[in-house]
C-alpha cells in the first residue's frame, strides 16, 4: 500500500537577524534550526505521535505539515502530489483542480486545504469569539466545500452530532461553552471537510482528565469512521501511548528515534527516549522510584554545531565521540530507526 | 467539620502530645459575589499540614484548590468573602491579622511558588536583585551583603554559574531556570510553610522530576511544611505524604497518599484515578467522568456536590449536612456511601 503522506528531508530554519542597521555592524546572520532533516511516511488510517520537550520543534513540524509554514528545504507529498513547494500564504486559496486530485476520505474533488486540517492546542484561542459554534464549523464547509443553504446546515449538524455536540449548542458562542465542548467544536471544524490528514497539536493538554478520555475516544471513533491519518503532537507520553501506532521522538529539531509505539515505549533505543519514558509520572508509584533525571539544559538551537550530537552534554551515556561526530541513523528491525552512536539495543542490532 | 487531632493516627495521638499543625484550615467557606450571582467557591474546607510534611491538594479546574491557597496567603480577590471558618498559621489567626502583619508574614514565614514562573517574576529586574530585595525586606540582610547571599541561594537551587546568572533578566532564562529562581525567591527567608501551586505544570516532564526533587529535598532538609497543589495524580502520589482530593469546593477525601491511590474511598477519587492515562492501560480501560461541576451559583446546592455524577447516589445524599467520616487510619471521606 502506498503512503498517504511522504516527508523527505524536511527542514525549517528561522533567521535570527544579523545585528545592526549599518552594514559595518551587521554580523553574519544566524539561524534557529527548528526542524532538521526530518523524513517519514504515514499511511491512511494511521496515527503518528510527535513527542519531545518544548522547543524540540514538534509544533513547527506540525505547522509545516499542515502547510501553515513554509519549509526551508525538503518535500512534503500528499497522495503523491508535492505540496511542500506551495507557499503557505496561497495554500488555502488553491481550488480543487482535477477531480479526485487530492486524497480524501470522501471521493470527489477537494481543494488541498480541505484535505489537510489542524486541531489547535488552545480551543479557546483558536475559535473566533464572535462566531457561534455553528459558524465555526460552517466556515470551512462554505469556503472549501462550496456548500450553502440547507445542504450546509445538514452537513454542520451531521458533523456536530458526529463529534458529540448537541444541536442546541450550535447557536452558542465560545464563552458559553465548557472546555470539553470547545474542544469538540475545534475538532468538528477540522473534520467537517473530511480531510485525509488531520494534524492535532496537543488537543487535550488544556483539558481535565475526566474530559480528556472522552475527547480521545472521540478522536479514535472518528478515525475508525473516516479512515483519516492523524499526526498527534503531545508532550504527554501517557496520552500518546493510548492513541498512536508509531512515534517520532524529537530532540532539538532532529528525530532521534522512530518506531512502533508499543516497542518504543517498552524498550527505548535512544538514551533520550529512555529518559523521557522514565520521567512519566504514574499514580500509585512510590517516591523517587525509577524516575530518570537528566542533568543540564538543552543546547541552543541557534546555529548548532553540525559535528556533534545535539543530546551531548545531557546524555547519561555520552562519550568523546558524541562531541566530534553527528550520530549515524541505525535501522533496527520493525521499521525502527535510532540516531545514536551508542543505541541501547545491542541485542536487536546483532539480530538485524 | 474535620478535627485536627482526629485526623492524626490514633496511636500517636495517645503516645505523644498531639502535634500542632503548622497550618490549620478549619471549616473554611468562601463566596465570590459576581454580577451573575454568588459563587459558593469553598464550603467547609478543612486541611492540616504539619512540620516537615508535604500535603497534596488534587482536583480538576474549578475545584477550589487555588482559592484555598490564596485564602491562606490572604491574597483573595476583593469580590471574595470568607463566610465561615478559620485559618491558623503557627498559632496565629490569619483571618484576623492586619494587612501590615500579613505583609511581614508573606515571603518570610509563608511563601508561594506559582504556576507560571516567568509571569511571577518582575520582567525588568535582574533575578539576583529580585532575590536581594526579598532578603533585605524580610530577611534582615543589608543591601551590601544581599547580592552575595542571592548568588548563594541561586547556587543552592542548582543554577550553574550563579554569580553571572544573578545578572540575567527572566526572559534570558529557560522555563526550568525561571522556576528555580522562583523557588530560590520563595525559600530565601526559610519560611515555615511553602505553597506550591502547580509548580511544574508548564515544564517538560524531564525537568519536572528535577524541580520536584529540589523543592521537596529543601523542604525536608529544613523541616518546612509544604502544600503541593496539582491536577496531576501521579505527581501527588509520588511526592506527597498525605493527599486531599477536592471537588466543587469540597474536600471529598483526605488520606495518606499511598492508601488513597491503592484504595480510594470516595467515588470521585476512584473515578479520577480510573480516568488517568498510565502505562499498561488502553484507551478502552479508561472511563470518563460523566457530567460536570454543578453550577456553584445555585442557591440550593445539594449537600454532596458530586451527586449528579455519582452512580452510588440516592435521594438522601442531597440532604445536609455532608457527612465527613474520620477513620482510625487517619483517613477522611465526605460521602454517605463510600467505597
Amino acid at each position: 500500500m502506498t503512503a498517504l503522506l511522504e516527508v523527505q528531508g524536511l527542514q525549517k530554519r528561522f533567521p535570527m537577524g544579523g545585528g545592526g542597521m549599518l552594514p559595518c555592524r551587521r554580523a553574519a546572520p544566524s539561524f534557529l534550526h527548528a526542524v532538521e532533516d526530518v523524513s517519514f511516511t504515514l499511511r491512511a488510517g494511521e496515527t503518528l505521535g510527535l513527542v519531545g520537550e518544548s522547543g524540540c520543534g514538534k509544533s513547527t513540524l506540525a505547522r509545516l505539515l499542515a502547510r501553515l509554514l513554509d519549509p526551508t528545504e525538503g518535500s512534503i507529498r500528499l497522495g503523491g502530489q508535492e505540496i511542500g513547494a506551495i507557499p503557505a500564504k496561497r495554500f488555502g486559496a488553491i481550488p480543487a483542480t482535477r477531480p479526485g486530485a487530492m486524497p480524501s476520505t470522501r471521493p470527489g474533488a477537494m481543494p488541498p486545504r480541505a484535505a489537510i486540517q489542524m486541531v489547535f492546542q488552545d480551543a479557546e484561542g483558536s475559535i473566533n469569539p464572535r462566531h457561534t459554534a455553528f459558524e465555526a464549523i460552517a466556515r470551512p464547509l462554505r469556503q472549501l466545500s462550496r456548500l450553502s443553504g440547507a445542504e450546509l446546515r445538514t452537513r454542520v449538524e451531521r458533523t456536530a452530532a458526529l463529534c458529540g455536540l448537541p444541536a442546541e449548542l450550535l447557536g452558542r458562542f465560545p464563552h458559553q461553552l465548557s472546555g470539553g465542548q470547545k474542544a469538540r467544536v475545534g475538532i468538528a471544524r477540522a473534520v467537517a471537510t473530511e480531510p485525509a490528514l488531520l494534524v492535532l497539536d496537543e488537543p487535550t493538554s488544556a483539558l481535565d482528565v475526566s474530559v480528556q478520555v472522552v475527547i480521545l475516544d472521540l478522536l479514535r471513533s472518528l478515525q475508525a469512521r473516516t479512515g483519516a491519518a492523524y499526526v498527534f503532537v503531545s508532550h504527554d507520553l501517557n496520552v500518546v501511548r493510548l492513541l498512536c501506532d508509531r512515534v517520532l521522538v524529537m530532540y532539538l529539531g532532529r528525530v532521534v528515534e522512530e518506531g512502533a509505539a508499543e516497542t518504543l515505549f517498552a524498550a527505548p533505543a535512544h538514551p533520550y527516549t529512555r529518559a523521557l519514558v522514565g520521567a512519566v509520572s504514574v499514580p500509585g508509584r512510590r517516591k523517587g522510584e525509577e524516575r530518570v533525571r537528566l542533568s543540564g539544559e538543552p543546547r541552543s538551537p541557534i546555529d548548532p554545531d553540525p559535528q556533534a550530537c545535539r543530546f551531548h552534554g545531557r546524555c547519561p551515556i555520552g562519550q568523546d565521540l558524541c562531541a566530534r561526530a553527528a550520530p549515524p541513523v541505525h535501522e533496527l528491525p520493525g521499521g525502527r530507526r535510532v540516531a545514536c552512536h551508542f543505541p541501547l539495543t545491542a541485542g536487536a542490532m546483532a539480530a538485524a | 467539620m474535620t478535627d485536627a487531632a482526629a485526623l492524626a493516627p490514633a496511636a500517636t495521638a495517645r503516645a505523644a502530645p498531639p502535634r500542632v499543625p503548622v497550618l490549620d484550615v478549619a471549616g473554611l467557606s468562601v463566596q465570590f459575589r459576581t454580577r451573575s450571582g454568588t459563587v459558593h467557591a469553598l464550603d467547609e474546607v478543612s486541611l492540616q499540614v504539619h512540620r516537615g510534611e508535604c500535603l497534596g491538594v488534587v482536583g480538576e479546574s474549578g475545584s477550589g484548590k487555588s482559592v484555598t491557597a490564596y485564602a491562606v496567603m490572604r491574597l483573595l480577590d476583593p469580590a471574595a468573602r470568607i463566610t465561615a471558618g478559620r485559618i491558623t498559621f503557627g498559632g496565629m489567626d490569619i483571618l484576623a491579622a492586619s494587612e501590615r502583619e500579613m505583609a511581614d508574614l508573606r515571603g518570610r514565614e509563608l511563601s508561594m511558588i506559582f504556576q507560571n514562573p516567568r509571569a511571577a517574576l518582575n520582567p525588568i529586574r535582574q533575578v539576583g536583585m529580585q532575590i536581594a530585595d526579598v532578603l533585605v525586606r524580610h530577611g534582615g540582610v543589608t543591601r551590601a551583603e544581599a547580592p552575595a547571599r542571592a548568588a548563594a541561594l541561586l547556587a543552592e537551587v542548582g543554577i550553574p554559574d550563579p554569580v553571572r546568572r544573578a545578572k540575567a533578566y527572566p526572559f534570558e532564562l529557560s522555563g526550568g531556570m525561571c522556576q528555580r529562581v522562583g523557588i530560590a525567591l520563595a525559600l530565601a527567608c526559610r519560611p515555615a510553610l511553602l505553597i506550591a501551586d502547580e509548580p511544574t505544570t508548564g515544564l517538560d516532564v524531564t525537568t519536572q522530576a528535577v524541580i520536584m526533587d529540589l523543592v521537596l529535598g529543601l523542604a525536608r532538609a529544613r523541616g518546612m511544611a509544604t502544600v503541593l497543589i496539582t491536577h496531576d495524580l501521579g505527581l501527588a502520589s509520588e511526592y506527597c505524604d498525605r493527599t486531599a482530593v477536592m471537588h466543587a469546593g469540597h474536600v471529598v477525601e483526605a488520606a495518606p497518599a499511598a492508601d488513597l491511590f491503592a484504595a480510594p474511598r470516595h467515588p470521585y477519587t476512584a473515578k479520577l484515578i480510573a480516568a488517568t492515562p498510565q502505562p499498561g492501560r488502553a484507551l478502552s480501560d479508561l472511563a470518563a467522568i460523566p457530567g460536570g461541576l454543578p453550577d456553584l451559583r445555585r442557591g440550593d446546592l445539594p449537600a454532596c456536590r458530586f451527586l449528579d455524577r455519582c452512580e452510588r447516589a440516592e435521594p438522601g445524599c442531597a440532604v445536609p449536612p455532608l457527612p465527613r467520616h474520620l477513620s482510625e487510619d487517619g483517613r477522611m471521606v465526605a460521602c454517605r456511601h463510600p467505597l
